[in-house]
């Protein structure tokens, strides 16, 4: 096991592997921007050292001056957290270079899951239910048209090299097709470096259904179960839940072997998570893969009670996954809200400023992952989330019911929250009988 | 208290100040059946090891952030007008170019905007640090060897004029 690490983060992500950490006797080494200085959870870290002003061009992502400040802490990991350069392949290198253990999958893993042609290639090899689509990049114009009415319309242009909702376009039909094939092409371009583009059949008012999977670096694999992320606003996911409250026994089964048969396939090590889309029918297909932790892990591991930060470091250290597939179980419901500095009454506009009433809810079944606090100052220079609210209860309806009451406790102020909003999702008849879309938001919120 | 009791307060009371005294931290006196055990709180001191700098190559020079001195608690008349010239990079400060070299600049020495005052080893290059400001060093902050951060100030100057 490692003795002292680095995590490349900050905020909440930041403060929960400093806690992982600590359960584990491993030194925790906390960099920061000086937008962050003075945030009380670096206090928890063994030692901070400041990297960069604000921007994060010059702190959060920037690869040799975090190098830099893994070399003089003398770590040897770095745990990169979600966002940020979690995904970056060419730091996961760098620190391979420079000795230092990369929590996470090899750099090769990443760029070949990370290419979404390649996933998508790769999840037909695994016999993992892809939508219909073209066979790899759509290289011109003519192409497209031929594989759009191949496919048949509505078709989603997406970007090879894109992810996390970013460089999509739907499109449905001929016309609009010319145009959408290269403005796609050029915002590929502009945002990714990479003007490779492909089509699928768009699915039409899907579900988001992923499924979390452990592997160790001897090839033995886990999945943990799914979790359900319907409730999205602009492809942002706002609220997410396990188990996915509409698949019966015999699909979940289906979907999470699949999930765990395409990251052999792909001979993955350490965490990640397969996303699928649920059509209306309740059949899935292979969206993507993402080769991190994500923001909603402790919904899985409040229904499965294994702790994901503290397997990402054993195996990272070279441990061997001691879990069996036979023990991993999905007990209740849980839940979770994605408290984030906006505005809903003002289109989501992200609100900064001092945060002079921080008062967090608790009781049974509760759980809050925050390292925001009284006295604080969201500042305008990172994403807007500040808490995660979780709840794990036996039913949904006991869930719905304590998330709401958890809610109603949750004081912040005087900046605006997305609170008021998932008060108004938990008790839309449609959420509670579970008919609801990625288009649920934009349909029904003001 | 009978006479027995305050003579043994009193050679307690020695023994203490001595300890005081001769900075010591714990004292245990045995005399047949009587033992005493006297234990003062210690005060920890840091350790820092040095790092010396082997031959590398050199990286063309990157400015220091100088800006006036934002310690107000340092107190004294003396530091206000005072100019900070602060790390501008993560890494292992060096105040001379090789081990056997005099140091860049020491207290008293003129600088201008150009004058390298340091260098600050990264990711194996060494960084020429530049002034980015007029004037005589007062003070000389950062430690040969030791870890530098973003901010960190290295130097204070006063300015010229």
């Amino acid at each position: 096991m490692f003795s002292r690490i680095l995590i490349a983060n900050r905020g909440e992500i930041a403060l929960r592997i400093i806690r992982a950490c600590h359960e584990l006797g491993i030194e925790a080494v906390a960099v920061y921007s000086e937008a962050d200085r003075g945030s009380a959870y670096l206090d928890t870290a063994d030692e901070a050292i400041c990297i960069g002003p604000a921007s994060p061009r010059e702190s959060y992502l920037n690869i040799p001056r975090i190098i830099s400040a893994a070399e003089i802490a003398d770590v040897e990991a770095i745990h990169p957290g979600y966002g940020f350069l979690a995904e970056n392949a060419h730091f996961a290198e760098i620190c391979r270079d420079c000795n230092i253990a990369f929590v996470g999958p090899s750099p090769e893993s990443m760029r070949m899951l990370g290419d979404k042609v390649e996933a998508r290639r790769i999840a037909q090899k695994a016999k993992v239910p892809v939508t219909p689509g073209s066979e790899g990049e759509v290289a011109s114009e003519a192409d497209a048209l031929k594989v759009a009415n191949k496919i048949g319309y509505p078709v989603i242009i997406k970007a090879a090299a894109g992810g996390g909702g970013r460089g999509m376009r739907v499109v449905h039909n001929d016309i609009s097709l010319r145009s959408s094939y290269n403005a796609a092409r050029s915002e590929a371009e502009a945002a990714f470096k990479n003007p490779a583009v492909y089509i699928e059949r768009f699915v039409v008012n899907p579900r988001h259904v992923e499924v979390q999977v452990l592997a160790d670096n001897d090839g033995h694999a886990i999945h943990l179960y799914e979790r359900d992320c319907t409730v999205q606003r602009r492809h942002q996911k706002l609220i997410e839940e396990s188990p996915c409250p509409v698949i019966d026994e015999k699909t979940r089964e289906e979907l999470c072997r699949s999930a765990l048969r395409l990251l052999k396939e792909a001979n993955y090590a350490n965490a990640a998570t397969v996303e699928f889309l649920l059509d209306k029918d309740k059949r899935f297909y292979f969206m993507e893969v993402n080769t991190r932790i994500q923001v909603e892990h402790p919904v899985t591991e409040l229904v499965t009670g294994v702790d994901l930060i503290e397997w990402q470091l054993r195996i990272a250290s070279g441990e061997p996954l001691t879990l069996k597939q036979r023990d991993i179980h999905h007990k209740g419901v849980a839940m979770e809200c994605r408290i984030n500095a906006e505005d809903p009454q003002r289109n989501f506009a992200p609100c900064a400023g001092p945060v002079e009433k921080f008062i967090a809810p608790g009781g049974p079944g509760v759980r809050v992952d925050t390292h925001m606090y009284q006295g604080a100052v969201v500042t305008p220079h990172y994403d807007s989330m500040i808490a995660k609210l979780l709840v794990h209860r036996p039913t949904r309806a006991e869930a719905i019911a304590t998330m709401k009451r958890a809610l109603a406790e949750f004081t912040i102020g005087p900046i605006k929250t997305t609170i008021p909003a998932h008060l108004e999702i938990l008790s839309h008849n449609l959420f509670i009988k579970n008919e609801i879309d990625t288009g649920f938001i934009e349909r029904n919120l003001s | 208290m009978s006479d027995k009791q305050v003579q043994k307060l009193d050679e307690i009371k020695e023994l203490v100040e001595l300890m005081i005294a001769k900075d010591l931290i714990e004292v245990e006196i045995v005399d047949g059946d009587n033992k005493i055990h006297l234990k003062r709180p210690q005060v920890q001191h840091a350790v820092f090891q040095g790092m010396v700098p082997g031959a590398m190559p050199v990286h063309p020079e990157i400015p220091a952030m100088a800006s006036p001195a934002t310690t107000p608690a340092a107190g004294t008349a003396e530091e206000a007008g005072l100019i900070d010239v602060k790390s501008p990079i993560v890494g292992t400060f060096y105040s001379a170019p090789s081990p056997d070299s005099e140091p860049y600049v020491q207290v008293g020495a003129d600088v201008s905007p150009d004058s390298v005052v340091c260098i600050i080893e990264a990711m194996k290059v060494m960084n020429e640090i530049k002034a980015e400001c007029a004037g005589t060093v007062v003070k000389v902050l950062a430690t040969n060897g030791k870890a530098v951060e973003y901010g960190q100030v290295l130097f204070k100057v006063r300015p010229h004029g």
